[in-house]
């Protein structure tokens, strides 16, 4: 590279075939065309969302709001609520290419309608958005907004970065979606593996594309673990031990921690990557001393830490929900959280698991292969420990225990596939089959997803004041549920059948009713988040009628649920003390739930910054500009994003003070509202009376 | 805490030489930090030694930046709280299992491919 490549292309390497619109206009096979219009059909979408998203701000005049009460906002609650609005929209794209890929699968018969290209690019796409850009985001924001509520802190400890956090994710979730609209993504999958991803065999920009979006995301996501760990350390109100806090902020903890050791892998290995791609390194070349295995070992160093990341919080809430919705503490509170800290500890020695066929010799395959089953021991506890969690509990069937139970069924099957999987002895046989992806799909979908959604529905009154609609979660569960067991029970079988994964078409006719089962299983899947999208459209509508703005729809247990829904900027008017697991409870046993503090003081808090977006908005165009090359872009936005940094060094006003007079008047309201409401039973939880106030129920009742 | 009194002046001026003290921590932290890394490249650039003592050279320099980070940056020194000290323990048998696994995996790699 030199000077005049530097300077003499102003847009770097685009051009007007950099648009698949374009590119399908100008040639006339019959097969380019159609995955052309599929593309630009996606691209379309893009693009629409966009300006009505636009258009309906500019309607609304709602830009001020966005910018000063959202964007800009340091608020660990509106952090949340975005990081989860981030991983929604996601979602919807990554299951409309499930769908379609599973579309491709059903007429996959020598031939289908995909071109392979395509193909892989969905589930590059579909698992690249899934991981990064769903999941992540999901858990992440569940986490900002739990914790310290739970933890009774006013705000996590880095305000600031977790802003910064959120918008670089957001900035690498963009730079996916523009690869809709300018260029193409990679087709190398989730995991990139080179050689295939080098330059000699992919030269185009797809894999940069990847390559910068997931740079962006294992920052932000380093700088959260950083973030949580630290609050979780720090900002527990006075009395709280560790033994004191709630099993999701345990879970949280974890998934912290193992955040900042298992993300920086994953930025290195992505980084040599691009070291090889554009300065012409060989790190994983397969002349020149390079060695590609090497990015497979770093890879997965990131990456089995990575899935337990995903999966620790989900089982910190299911923890909330089985004691929550069975009315009793948690059954082996202790054991939990070391089965906890065990499953995190043991997943940075299992890495290998992910390539036992790669070549090594049997006894390393042994070892980890002995050391993957081992996980299985705390899991086991876990379930057992939910299991006599709900033993003798007076159980309510709501949404979030129906995701719950159904996980516990599922994950179940999953955990055993799991276990066959980690002998070495079999996985030779059913590596790389379809099997794997039945597998991990049981892990990742009623495992987090379910657990997200479960969290999303027992938390949503909490942030948003009103309860969702009951109706419509429940159809949207068992749509999520039995979709699930459609599209995937059947791959066990066809990877069984040897059907390798990322096969965009194959010759067995015997395959063909098992994919198209599948097929119908995705359709399922797919009317369960429309389902979820109506549920979310009829609750905003009928809000009023389900309003419980006294903030303990459901008798909770844990400090989150001791304040307003949704709470004040600040969170707790006077910092509660603690000196009881399930904190909530204890003070609602004895009376105290709802008092007002002896005297107010002034409150300090953050201000809003401009810093979050000023840094998502230039790694952005930082990042497109290390795609498309083009130089003169990544040296402006760098300069500018380091600028940002130094110059916020010199910001001495950080914060704002909320005058007492205004805390007690907050708190007042909430607490006349709290002494009129009427506590009520849990038979009455899902009808209007619900104010959010519950009545003490110890006794058990026979109905 | 009880703060023994002082008069304001020689409150402040604590603060300042407080102040000027970490300032100076920091100073040298990042001088050392500099020259930590920039060694390295400079032996590499200019071939100052063989292939292997260059290794093991710039393999034991970066241990020596990471506990000038510890020192300097993350202000951990001996007379620490023992949470301190397990997360330094933590974080160390962490690495160590990443990089004695990523060795081992490698090595025997290496040693079952055919020779060229
Ligand atoms: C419930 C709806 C889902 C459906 C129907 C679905 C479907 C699929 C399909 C058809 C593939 C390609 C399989 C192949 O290689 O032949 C795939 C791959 C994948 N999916 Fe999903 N998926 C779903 C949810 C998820 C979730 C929730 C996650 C993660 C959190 C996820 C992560 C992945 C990953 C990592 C891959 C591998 C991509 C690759 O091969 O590089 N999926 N999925």
């Amino acid at each position: 590279m030199s000077w005049s490549t530097i300077f003499n292309h102003p847009l770097g390497l685009l051009g007007a075939d950099s648009f698949p619109f374009l590119a399908m206009l100008s040639s006339d096979d019959s097969d380019i065309f159609i995955n052309g219009l599929l593309g630009s059909f996606a691209a379309a979408l893009v693009i629409i969302s966009v300006m009505v998203v636009v258009a309906l701000l500019t309607r609304y005049r709602a830009w001020r709001t966005l910018w000063f009460d959202w964007l800009t906002s340091t608020d660990h609650k509106k952090i949340g609520i975005m990081y989860v609005v981030l991983a929604l929209v996601m979602l919807t794209r990554a299951i409309a290419e499930a769908v379609l890929m599973r579309a491709q699968g059903a007429v996959g018969l020598g031939g289908g309608f995909l071109s392979s290209d395509h193909f892989a690019q969905l589930f590059s796409t579909h698992g690249t958005i899934m991981i990064f850009f769903m999941a992540m985001p999901f858990l992440t924001g569940l986490i900002n907004y739990v914790v310290p509520l739970q933890i009774g802190a006013r705000d996590v400890a880095f305000p600031i970065l977790n802003s910064i956090s959120l918008w670089l994710t957001a900035a690498g979730a963009a730079l996916v979606m523009i690869s809709l609209v300018v260029g193409a993504f990679s087709t190398g999958g989730w995991f990139g593996y080179p050689p295939y991803t080098e330059t000699l065999y992919n030269p185009g920009i797809g894999v940069d594309y990847w390559i910068w979006s997931l740079t962006l995301a294992s920052l932000g996501s380093t700088l959260t673990g950083i973030n949580i760990a630290v609050t979780i350390y720090k900002k527990r109100a006075p009395g709280m031990k560790l033994y004191y806090m709630p099993l999701f902020t345990w879970t949280a903890l974890c998934t912290a921690i193992m955040m900042i050791f298992a993300m920086p892998p994953l930025t290195v290995v992505t980084l040599q990557l691009a070291l090889d791609r554009y300065l012409d390194f060989h790190f994983f070349t397969n002349g020149l001393g390079g060695n590609q295995m090497n990015f497979l070992n770093m890879f997965w160093l990131f990456g089995h830490p990575e899935v337990y990341i995903l999966i620790l919080p989900a089982f910190g809430v299911y923890s909330e929900i089985f004691s929550t919705f069975s009315g009793k503490v948690l059954f082996g509170y202790k054991s939990l959280v070391w089965a906890t800290i065990s499953i995190a500890f043991l997943s940075f020695l299992v890495w290998l698991h992910h390539f036992f066929t790669m070549g090594q010799s049997g006894h390393i395959n042994a070892v980890f292969g002995i050391a993957s089953m081992l996980i299985g021991i705390p899991t086991g506890v876990k379930i057992y420990d939910w299991m006599w969690t709900m033993l003798r509990g007076r159980i309510r069937f709501s949404v979030p225990m129906i995701y719950s139970l159904a996980f516990i069924f599922l994950f179940v099957i999953g955990g055993i596939t799991g276990i066959m999987l980690a002998n070495p002895i079999l996985d030779y046989q059913v590596h790389n089959t379809v099997f794997l992806v039945a597998h991990f799909h049981n892990m990742v979908v009623p495992g987090v997803l379910f657990g997200m959604l479960a969290g999303y529905t027992f938390w949503f009154p909490k942030a948003f004041g009103f309860r969702l609609d009951e109706r419509w979660g429940r159809i949207s569960a068992y749509c999520w549920i039995f979709g699930w067991m459609g599209a995937f029970f059947p791959l066990y079988i066809l990877g069984l059948m040897g059907l390798p994964r990322r096969s965009v078409a194959y010759e067995q006719a015997s395959y063909v009713p098992l994919e198209i089962v599948a097929f119908v299983g995705a359709l399922l899947v797919a009317a369960a988040l429309m389902a979820l999208v109506i549920q979310l459209w009829v609750s905003i509508k009928y809000r009023e009628k389900n309003r419980v703005f006294v903030g303990d729809p459901w008798n909770g247990r844990s400090l989150e649920w001791a304040t307003s829904a949704p709470p004040p900027e600040y969170n707790f008017p006077v910092v509660p003390s603690i000196n009881d697991r399930d904190a909530f409870t204890a003070a609602k046993e004895f009376g105290v739930g709802y008092q007002e503090p002896d005297a107010y003081v002034n409150i300090e808090i953050p201000q809003n910054s401009a810093m979050g977006p000023v840094f998502g908005g230039t790694s952005f165009l930082l990042a497109f500009g290390l795609v498309w090359q083009i130089w003169w872009l990544v040296i402006l936005t760098g300069l500018i994003t380091i600028g940002t940094l130094v110059m916020r060094g010199f910001q001495r006003d950080t914060l704002k003070i909320i005058p007492a007079e205004a805390v007690c008047r907050t708190h007042q309201h909430w607490i006349q509202a709290a002494r009129l409401a009427l506590p009520i039973k849990r038979s009455q939880e899902h009808t209007a009376a619900n104010k959010g106030r519950a009545a003490i129920e110890t006794v058990e009742v026979p109905t | 805490m009880s703060e023994p009194i002082v008069t304001r002046t020689s409150a402040t001026n604590a603060l300042r030489a407080n102040e000027r003290r970490d300032f100076m921590s920091y100073m040298w932290g990042f001088g050392l930090a500099l020259g930590l890394t920039l060694v390295p490249f400079a032996l590499v650039q200019w071939q100052a030694m063989a292939r292997d003592p260059l290794l093991i050279t710039i393999a034991v320099l970066a241990l020596v930046q990471t506990v000038v980070h510890f020192r300097y940056f993350l202000h951990l020194d001996r007379k620490r709280k023992r949470e301190d000290l397990l997360l330094v323990l933590f974080s160390t048998s962490l690495l160590i299992i990443m990089v004695a696994g990523t060795i081992w995996i490698m090595a025997n790699l290496a040693e079952r491919m055919t020779p060229i």
